[in-house]
């Protein structure tokens, strides 16, 4: 564990060791001294997670110094391993919860009351997803690439470690927390105000590593890649600290007030919600995009001109969206206004990473026939074209008012974060793995080929699935008859979904076989197996001739 | 003049190239081995991009966008989101205005004689009873364990239109209304034996072909004759001034079996219905009984 730790005299995790126990005591004395039951069990889960943590400290700590003294040259590449495997490790986490979700809903009975249910499971899939694996993918890949890019290593000693440890305790202390019926409701930021704390600490520490390594780069220029990461990291910061502004009733309880109310605290909201989606899930992932497409297809980017333009435009842009979310709400006209038309603004500077990831395989199209991981890239990026023009197309005041609330959206959603997100950072560890851990290539790419094949089945049958419930919901919602009145009880809106809740289920449950083949693929490259199997497209006719020669 | 440092580092390492496969130069960057080509922007992209950006200002010229110091600007096309609402909900107002003027004035006979008015008195129940009745009665008034059917011709307190909107108006033992429909069957635990009790749970069942003990159904009646008959009738065909459930037919409320009717017998349950027309108003009310009417158990 943490090979790559730089030697100190003294003995090693010394510094980590103290503050760790003394963080693990302080959840000691939260757990007894709590107002409410909840967060006391809440605080005896942190004592319990941080107690372990200790133990493997002590138990990987020896005071013989280091063995391995790393030069200054040398990258940062354990916690980025770890990062790779974390993502990997919540990816299926998630993929589970939410397969459990979308069953609960097609099968009601499948509500396990009280931790179980539906209300509780759905947070943890979302933030299961978006925050622990897209935010433990962006965070490894981010480490990666500013390093190769920047020709430095990572800033700040020990401190990426930090960032590590410190958001995977975040990520426990999030999931724990919803099934534990804490929440502050507010959608993809429901942990309540001491966990908001801990991951603006680690946030603040990751933008610390990731801009000190650009402030020593060795390169004169800063690579695209890393002007979508940092922007990603900034504006995060941001939003998180404004979105969660709130007041404690205790500091020993779990619960808080928020500091905006009514139309403002919806706003705010969705301020933080939709750019959530723009810079974590759009921003970030094109920065990974920005490394992984030319390098493992082996070409330049297409276009920098477009790259310059396209970042200023979407990240000037998307910051103006969010009142989409709040279409014909108490919120004002002009806010509306603003928000539909910067989202159809948006339209062509998002494109404008698609254009440059695909146009960056011309000249190696053939790859798309032989190399899966080129392929499973390629269809992250056509995902990405199709979501980002869905999005100013639902952004519409009269599209909405049809596809607003209905599960459209959650197709949309779908589309956006199992199509481009899922894919794009499988097609990144595809790439990471071997490199990281030396092997000479994966274990098997017939099971990429699989892999990439589950997942687009999935990802198609629950995207269209989605349109057809959502639209026929929406339909069903403002169907009036001839004398004006309305036609279907809410009930019977609900229960004409059931046969579409059930395809859903198919659908994401096909995506998530594809990630465990990929998790068995990843651990056997990792545990250094390579399967002997004749390379994909390799079978041409070629060479045939002299068999046919009768 | 000599170009500053930043610039001079910046042409000292560009290293510009022609890329072979496309015949394009590239920037002279670059970074882990990743190069940059010299394309222009799509030339349909740019356009897309602009013609978008100038139907931004065309439209937020249209409509109220931009925040000023007061307030925010109006737009040229007047448009508010509050006055669409409020057009739409007074034309629909509008268009059923005669009608549900008719409804309130005339009287529910009269609204069943008018073919017209009857049909869209029936819309209008419908579109009501989905968004207040379904919750117990289910979407189709199916009814479940505990809450009637509205479909059959069963009726505990009537089924002509007049008993219908008596029960829908005040309600069933609700009570915030004075005119509510009361009845209680008394609870017979401490005054049957409990042998009695088997016994008529058995031939309660019996009247409706149930299968049941014979051998307690002929004690059973002499039980039913003492003490039910007041209420259920001397046949067990039920009383609707005191909404006793009929008894001979195969429709139960609280189940069918022996043990069933004999808990009910013991500690009678007894549901209720709020009364709508506070809520409702006298015309929705008037629609609401006009569409259980209209369901297929309406009585003349």
């Amino acid at each position: 564990m943490m090979s790559d730790q730089r030697g100190s005299p003294s003995m090693k995790y010394g510094t980590e060791i103290a503050f760790v126990s003394l963080a693990t005591f302080l959840a000691l004395l939260a757990a007894v001294f709590a107002h409410d039951a909840a967060f006391a069990t809440h605080m005896w889960v942190l004592f319990y997670v941080l107690l372990v943590f200790v133990i493997l400290l002590i138990r990987n700590s020896d005071s013989s110094g280091n063995a391995h003294v790393a030069t200054d040259a040398d990258y940062l590449d354990g916690p980025v391993r770890y990062g790779v495997i974390a993502t990997m490790f919540w990816a299926v986490v998630g993929l589970i919860v939410g397969v459990v979700a979308a069953l609960q809903l097609a099968y009601p009975d499948l509500n396990v009351e009280p931790w179980l249910t539906f209300g509780r499971l759905r947070p943890l899939h979302t933030s299961a997803v978006v925050f622990a694996f897209g935010g433990n993918a962006l965070m490894a890949t981010s480490f990666y690439v500013v390093q190769r890019t920047c020709r430095a290593r990572l800033f700040g000693g020990n401190l990426a470690w930090f960032v590590f440890w410190g958001y995977q305790l975040f990520i426990v202390m999030a999931a724990t927390g919803y099934l534990l019926g804490i929440t502050q409701s507010r959608e993809y930021a429901e942990p309540e105000w001491y966990v908001d704390l801990w991951l603006t600490v680690v946030w603040v520490a990751y933008l610390a590593v990731f801009l000190g390594t650009i402030t020593r780069r060795k390169e004169p220029h800063i690579y695209v890649a890393n002007w979508f990461y940092l922007s990603f990291i900034v504006t995060i910061a941001m939003l998180h600290v404004v979105n969660n502004l709130a007041v404690p009733v205790s500091f020993l309880g779990s619960k808080s007030y928020s500091l905006f109310s009514g139309v403002q605290d919806a706003l705010t909201q969705w301020w933080y919600g939709h750019n959530a989606v723009g810079f974590l899930l759009t921003a970030g992932f094109l920065g990974m995009m920005y490394y992984f497409v030319p390098k493992q297809a082996e070409r330049p980017i297409y276009s920098y001109r477009l790259s310059i333009i396209h970042f200023w435009a979407l990240i000037f842009l998307y910051i103006w969206a969010g009142p989409h979310h709040l279409h014909y709400t108490a919120l004002p006209d002009w806010a509306q206004t603003l928000g539909m038309v910067f989202s159809v603004i948006l339209w062509m500077p998002s494109w404008g990473g698609m254009i440059n990831g695909l146009m960056t395989l011309s000249g190696a199209w053939d790859k798309l026939r032989t190399d899966p991981i080129i392929r499973i890239m390629v269809l992250a990026l056509a995902f990405y074209g199709m979501s980002t023009f869905e999005g100013p197309v639902m952004s519409i005041k009269s599209v909405n008012s049809l596809s607003h609330y209905t599960d459209w959206t959650i197709g949309h959603v779908h589309s956006g974060a199992l199509g481009w997100v899922g894919m794009i950072s499988f097609g990144a560890i595809y790439f990471l793995v071997p490199r990281l851990w030396g092997r000479e290539r994966l274990y098997s790419l017939q099971l990429v080929t699989w892999h990439f094949w589950l997942a687009t089945i999935g990802i198609v049958i629950y995207a269209a699935v989605m349109w057809v419930s959502g639209i026929q919901q929406g339909l069903m919602w403002r169907a009036y008859d001839e004398q004006g009145f309305l036609v279907y009880s809410f009930a019977e809106t609900v229960a004409a979904m059931h046969p579409y809740y059930v395809l859903r289920t198919i659908g994401g449950g096909l995506y998530l076989v594809g990630a465990l083949i990929m998790a068995f693929n990843i651990v056997m490259t990792i545990r250094g197996h390579q399967r002997q199997e004749e390379p994909i497209g390799g079978r041409t006719t070629a060479l045939r001739p002299a068999e046919q020669g009768a | 003049m000599k170009p500053p440092a930043f610039l001079l580092r910046t042409i000292e390492m560009s290293k510009e190239e022609i890329d072979e496969v496309t015949g394009v130069s590239t920037t002279g960057h670059e970074w882990d081995g990743i190069k940059e080509l010299n394309n222009p922007m799509p030339r349909w992209w740019v356009r897309t991009f602009y013609a978008t950006i100038i139907w931004g200002i065309a439209y937020t010229i249209a409509m109220p966008a931009w925040p000023m110091v007061e307030s925010a600007t109006k737009g040229v096309l007047g448009y508010s989101s509050r006055a669409e609402l409020r057009a739409e909900l007074d034309e629909a107002t509008a268009t059923q205005a005669s009608r549900r003027t008719a409804i309130k004035e005339k009287s529910l006979n009269e609204i069943l004689a008018d073919d017209e008015l009857r049909r869209f008195a029936i819309s209008a129940g419908s579109a009501a009873f989905k968004v207040n009745c379904s919750q117990c009665h289910g979407s189709g008034a199916q009814g479940s364990p505990g809450y009637p059917n509205l479909n059959d011709d069963d009726w505990l307190w009537g089924g002509d239109i007049k008993s219908i909107y008596q029960s829908i108006a005040h309600g069933i033992r609700f009570n915030g209304d004075p005119d509510t429909r009361i009845s209680e069957m008394p609870a017979f635990a401490g005054v049957l034996e409990d042998k009695q009790i088997k016994e008529v749970a058995a031939y309660v069942a019996s009247l409706s072909n149930t299968s049941s003990d014979p051998a307690l159904v002929e004690p059973g009646k002499v039980v039913y004759e003492e003490n039910c008959a007041a209420c259920h009738g001397d046949g067990g065909q039920g009383g609707r001034d005191m909404g006793a459930p009929n008894l001979v037919d195969a429709i139960w409320f609280y189940g069918a079996s022996e043990a069933e009717i004999a808990a009910q017998v013991r500690a009678p349950k007894h549901g209720a219905m709020p009364a709508w027309l506070g809520r409702l108003g006298e015309t929705t009310v008037k629609e609401l009984a006009v569409y259980v009417h209209s369901l297929g158990g309406g009585e003349e």
